[in-house]
């Protein structure tokens, strides 16, 4: 899969060689070890490696500093990778995506700038019970400097979101409803168009959490209408520490800068500082030059298989699972069994702690989460310290997920 | 007469050189773990947790006759069961014994890997407080 075209319509009606697939992920390719921990961080393909070499190898300066030309050239891979994100995610303008160190930075920047312009005491900010850590500490750290109010939407027994409750939460004094669109505890895929319309009917403009939604379905910000989402590039197959902050650019640029630094002013001068609009404003200092360049080549390549081919492989998979496991393990709970889900299915073996799991499957070569998902409101809704988190990806096969069972019978017979 | 705990030590060497396989060694510590309990006249108080990630880890003790009696109790079998075994070491000890003992034996066993300081379930900090407490008693 080295030539591949730029991003795609991911609508080809081939069918797809699965296992071809497969062989170009190195560390899972032709190993023993069966990955179901895809949520927490995915493998990388052999192309996120080439074109990371590709690029020391020939084109890599610091970017929009160099007349010279290496640094030109690193400047225009870079802002094609801005272009490619852009395109994925089917921004109106490419300056509307911001390149972060990961989703709880892209979230932390939001709090920080939008708080900065529009919160003030007395204000609420609406989140849901199945949030990320990361979509709940950044916005109680604004909250508590702006004199603000977190308000929860309540999860229900199923582990989906209580949307009854949904009128009464949103009011005058509700200044943005944060949310996450798959929850990375329970798989759940929560009503994101529906949830951003009602959200705009009350004038509340909607930062959507993406993390586990970018890796799994095509992304339409534009046929959602969402004001801001946040997702990261290492759980989609890119590297770490690079994520993206998409915003509308008519509410994004005008916010105040979270970090000061080098690339994103306009004039410096000790009296008073002027800034870049957008996306400068927001990526002070040298940002992930490599990370963004090799995380475009990941982006070609996913496209190239096609999302939608890719959403509904994991969804196949995930149910498959979900159903044998269910079938043939009455001595599972599953926790979470919303009808609409993705990759992630969450479960407790009755009667024993997820760690005992996960100790055990990792010892039959089996690399599943255990703990509380950095979740523990949505955990203590339930009663639970944590789940055995299984989150499955394009890669990962039937077979595997056989082989996953056969040990986890063996595990049910170990702690018994 | 509890044997020393050089010797506790040989003769949990020994029963684990003794397991052909994973499945052995870890039945033997859930085993373990079955049989640990909490006594009756204390209380598990929330300030003996000790804070791990996964599991949570309790941990009390009394001095009696210059040893430290450790008491400890797990939500998670294997730990529970790694605790018990921890116990059997170091407990009923002065505070001498216990600061004497290097835990490189957890190597030679073979189940080190669950009280590396990255692995976060809380036995690494026990082994810390198991010792800060032996500290405690030896230098007060």
């Amino acid at each position: 899969m080295s030539q591949l075209n730029p991003i795609a319509a991911p609508y080809t009606t081939a069918p797809i060689d699965w296992n071809a697939i497969r062989a170009d992920f190195p560390l899972i390719a032709g190993h023993d070890l069966i990955y179901f921990d895809n949520a927490a961080s995915s493998q990388k393909p052999k192309v996120f490696l080439e074109a990371m070499e590709n690029m020391v190898k020939n084109s890599y300066a610091n970017v929009h500093r160099g007349v010279h030309r290496l640094s030109q050239q690193a400047t225009d891979q870079y802002e094609a990778a801005r272009k490619t994100v852009a395109k994925f995610i089917n921004a109106a303008d490419e300056a509307e995506v911001v390149f972060t160190g990961g989703t709880t930075d892209s979230i932390n920047t939001l709090a920080y700038s939008f708080g900065e312009a529009h919160i003030q005491p007395g204000d609420e900010i609406l989140l849901s019970g199945m949030e990320h850590h990361a979509n709940i500490v950044p916005w109680q750290l604004m909250a508590e400097r702006k004199g603000a109010h977190i308000k929860v939407i309540p999860v229900l027994e199923n582990g989906s979101l209580d949307l009854e409750a949904l009128d009464a939460l949103m009011g005058p004094k509700t200044k943005l409803l944060s949310l996450v669109w798959v929850s990375n505890s329970l798989g759940t895929v929560n009503p994101i168009p529906y949830l951003i319309q009602k959200a705009h009917a009350y004038g509340i403009p909607v930062m959507v959490d993406a993390a586990q939604a970018a890796p799994h379905m095509p992304i339409d910000v534009q046929a959602i209408d969402c004001d801001f989402l946040a997702f990261s590039a290492h759980k989609m197959c890119g590297p770490t520490g690079l994520g993206v902050l998409y915003g509308k650019r008519h509410l994004f640029e005008p916010l105040p800068p979270y970090r000061g630094g080098g690339d994103m002013i306009d004039r410096v001068r000790f009296e008073k500082t002027t800034f870049q609009g957008l996306p400068f404003r927001f990526e002070a200092g040298t940002p992930h030059i490599l990370g963004a360049v090799a995380f475009a080549s990941v982006l070609a390549y996913l496209s190239n298989i096609g999302m939608r081919q890719i959403e509904a492989r994991e969804r196949q998979l995930s149910s498959s699972f979900r159903q044998q496991l269910q079938q043939n393990f009455p001595e599972v709970n599953a926790i979470g069994t919303a009808a609409d889900s993705v990759s992630v299915v969450s479960f407790l073996v009755k009667g024993h702690h997820p760690m005992d799991v996960g100790v055990l499957l990792d010892n039959q070569n089996i690399a599943v989460r255990t703990g509380h998902h950095c979740c523990q409101p949505l955990m203590d809704r339930f009663g639970i310290p944590g789940t055995v988190r299984a989150s499955l990806a394009f890669y990962n096969t039937e077979e595997e997920i056989e082989r996953f069972f056969v040990a986890l019978r063996k595990t049910i017979q170990l702690l018994r | 007469m509890n044997s020393s705990i050089d010797e506790t030590v040989e003769q949990l060497e020994a029963d684990f050189a003794m397991f052909d396989s994973w499945e052995e060694k870890y039945e033997y510590v859930m085993d373990l773990g079955r049989n640990l309990n909490w006594p009756a006249h204390l209380e598990q108080r929330d300030d003996l947790l000790i804070q791990g990630c996964q599991s949570k880890v309790w941990l009390d003790h009394e001095m009696k006759k210059n040893k430290i009696i450790f008491y400890a109790a797990s939500e998670a079998l294997i730990i529970k069961g790694l605790v018990a075994m921890l116990l059997s070491i170091y407990s009923n000890r002065s505070p001498e014994e216990i600061l004497r003992l290097q835990p490189d034996f957890l190597d030679r066993i073979g189940l080190s890997q669950h009280l590396s300081p990255t692995r976060s379930n809380g036995l690494h900090a026990m082994l810390s407080t198991i010792k800060r407490i032996a500290l405690a008693y030896h230098t007060g």
